[in-house]
């Protein structure tokens, strides 16, 4: 209750001289990131910059000596990790799109009141570890489990295997096991932003297309989905750019043929113990990624949407 | 669904550009939110739906565009049934409320929109037409975010008039405007309807809006349109207690009919005699309900009460004393007075100021006068009606 007469009395000292008061106050909210960015963004890049500049062994140590050969022998080394990475995460992100944008659109526009249930199901697989969700898709994807039965029956494997995605009638540590993972752990990152951009286009442009001549399908193509783009940019960013750093899936869906960056970096930085090669391999994958998404967000324009 | 059959009737029912309603209906759930409405609505008029929010009239419009599908009864366009077909396969377009522009789009694609999806590649003369003629040529590149509520507003009557619709639906267009926008946007829809010659169904709460514009009003309480004329029509002769209060003010006395003579009703108001035109009464029951409009009363203190029979019409007028002005207030072309009867009712009073008695002050005694021809008689509501 004391509060009130302090509150009233703060507010007359500001009255009397306000932009004193108010200079230091975006610094002082900013404060908390700021400190939180040095220290674990900043510092880290600076030292791991530093690590990648180094030479020498296990035995003798490493030094500091602005060895920049370092990022083009790894780069020449492990380039075909960088493809299968790229490649991997493209599929995976087309993969989100094509199963997201559908089940985004139907929590949108047809959940009604399950809405809130539908979006609760999307994150339910968080509530478990991402390891045991990816080991789950081994038991899936078993070499003589119903899945792959089905779809040795259909054919199917005969079609990814002409692609080069699988091995014989096996789908288990081939590069499609390692897409099917992807794809599945991040979909709610491709779900939710979709839902969001969907869920904020106002109902009545829907009708305003339809009083102007445009059927379901065009009101579609002219209105809804030019509107989800940023959805969509920021969707296909979300699930790209973790799905190209990630390791996991395919260390325990893939074989060592399927290995991606995130593989070698793991393997430089914790078996080899070749920390150079480490911190230049994570370096080359950051600036390809930076690289990437900026010509995407130059091209996709989303500056000009809405 | 109708059958096929009735098809040939239907089309002889209306002539090009009107809009019939024939038994049109709406029930969500088990609330009916219109009651079955036949109406006619002539090609090329403009045409207002008038009332307070709930009333039913966004639905009826809603129905008339295909936006929304009729519990029952048939919407016919031109005399041809659309209530089959949805809302792009029919020759309306919407002006909606709040415009429903698309945002992605500049102002120039929004109005190319229609002709675009009828498969139109020459739009560029058109639609540089069309927003000269709304006045907004120059802001053709624009995104709608880039524009004042008025300007979106006339992009919106652009990009419907473009596709030169048989109707043109307007769901309170005006609404979310300021008060002097509205009343130029008011004169400048008007001027656009007479250019060009299209049928404009309004929908408004707006009893000024609905007058300035159209030419006939529907005015729809619960539901139920309760009349429908020209607005002098309504205003001057309303036929229901709802619509005389909703279309400006209304004094309602209760009355009983003691005789006729002359065309007039002679009528016992409170113990005193008056006169009503026979023709100016919606009903012919014992009990009526007089109403007098506050401007057509002269307001005269009790000292000067014998003026009335020196006027021209003399004696003829009907002359209601023993008022009490309660309340005064001066609105520059006029002062309202509130008079409190002897039977505690309170009658309001509009009098020009030109010669103002200095004696009209809250407490004095005054006599009220009006011509009868002025007076109108409604149906006395039966105890309220369940909703």
């Amino acid at each position: 209750m004391s509060a009130i007469p302090q509150k009233a009395a703060g507010a007359g000292g500001e009255l009397k001289d306000p932009p004193k008061r108010g200079r230091w106050v975006p610094y002082a909210l900013l404060a908390p990131g700021m400190v939180w960015l040095v220290v674990f963004f900043l510092i880290p890049m600076l030292v791991q910059g530093g690590t990648s500049l180094q030479t020498g062994g296990l035995e003798k140590g490493y030094e500091f000596t602005w060895h920049w050969g370092t990022y083009w022998d790894a780069f020449q080394d492990y380039y075909p990790q960088f493809l299968r990475s790229f490649g991997y995460a493209a599929a995976a992100t087309i993969l989100c799109l094509v199963i997201g944008y559908p089940l985004a659109y139907a929590i949108a526009f047809k959940a009604g009141k399950w809405r809130g249930m539908w979006l609760v199901l999307v994150i339910a697989p968080f509530f478990t570890s991402f390891l045991v969700r990816t080991l789950a898709w081994k038991t899936i994807l078993a070499d003589n489990g119903i899945v792959v039965d089905v779809l040795n029956t259909l054919h199917f494997t005969d079609v990814t295997a002409t692609l080069g995605l699988t091995e014989g009638d096996r789908v288990l540590a081939t590069p499609l096991a390692v897409i099917c993972g992807l794809t599945y752990n991040f979909l709610p990152f491709m779900v939710l932003p979709l839902y969001a951009s969907l869920e904020r286009i106002d109902p009545r442009l829907h009708e305003a297309a339809g009083d102007l001549y445009a059927n379901p399908r065009t009101t579609f193509t002219k209105v809804t989905f030019p509107l989800s783009l940023p959805g969509v940019v920021s969707g296909t960013l979300l699930t790209f750019i973790p799905a190209s750093g990630d390791y996991v899936n395919a260390a325990w869906l893939g074989s060592p043929d399927t290995g991606m960056a995130g593989n070698v970096i793991q393997t430089q930085f914790l078996r080899v113990l070749d920390y150079p090669t480490a911190a230049a391999l994570s370096f080359i994958l950051m600036l390809l990624i930076v690289l990437m998404v900026s010509a995407y967000i130059r091209k996709a324009g989303t500056e000009d949407l809405v | 669904m109708l059958p096929k059959g009735t098809m040939n009737e239907q089309q002889r029912a209306g002539a090009s550009g009107d809009v019939n309603l024939v038994g049109l209906s709406k029930s969500f759930g088990s609330n009916t939110v219109v009651q079955p409405l036949d109406l006619t609505i002539p090609a090329g008029s403009f045409f207002a739906v008038l009332g307070a929010s709930g009333c039913g009239k966004t639905t009826t419009l809603r129905m008339i565009a295909g936006l929304e599908q009729p519990s029952s009864g048939q919407v016919l366009i031109g005399g041809q049934d659309v209530t089959g077909l949805p809302p792009y396969k029919r020759p309306v377009n919407t002006v909606f409320q709040n415009y429903a522009l698309f945002p992605h789009l500049t102002v120039a694609e929004n109005v190319a929109f229609g002709l675009r999806r009828k498969g139109r590649k020459d739009v560029a003369a058109p639609v540089a037409e069309m927003l000269d003629l709304v006045q907004l040529g120059h802001l053709a590149g624009r995104k709608p975010a880039q524009l004042s509520g008025g300007q979106q507003q006339r992009v919106a009557v652009a990009r419907a008039l473009i596709n030169h619709p048989q109707v043109l639906l307007l769901d309170e267009p005006l609404g979310a405007l300021d008060l002097k926008l509205r009343r130029q946007m008011q004169l400048e829809l008007k001027r656009i309807q007479t250019d060009v010659g299209i049928t404009f169904v309004h929908v408004t709460h707006d009893q000024e809006e609905a007058m300035t514009m159209a030419d006939t009003i529907a005015v729809m309480n619960g539901g139920v349109v309760e009349q429908m004329g020209s607005p002098t029509e309504l205003y001057e002769s309303p036929r229901t207690k709802f619509v005389a209060n909703f279309l400006g003010q209304s004094n309602l006395l209760d009355s009983r009919v003691t005789g006729t003579s002359d065309g007039y009703l002679t009528l016992d108001v409170r113990g005193t005699r008056m006169a009503l035109p026979k023709a100016r009464a919606a009903a012919e029951d014992d009990l009526l309900v007089m109403g007098i409009r506050p401007e057509k009363i002269s307001i005269r203190h009790q000292d000067a009460a014998d003026a009335v029979k020196g006027t021209k019409d003399g004696g003829n007028r009907n002359a209601l004393g023993g008022g009490v002005i309660v309340d005064s207030s001066f609105i520059g072309v006029s002062t309202q007075y509130t008079v409190r009867m002897p039977w505690d009712q309170e009658l309001t009073v509009f009098e020009q100021n030109m010669e103002r008695d200095a004696r009209l002050v809250p407490g004095a005694p005054v006599v009220l006068d009006w011509n009868p021809d002025h007076g109108f008689g409604l149906a006395p509501e039966p105890a309220e009606v369940p909703a």
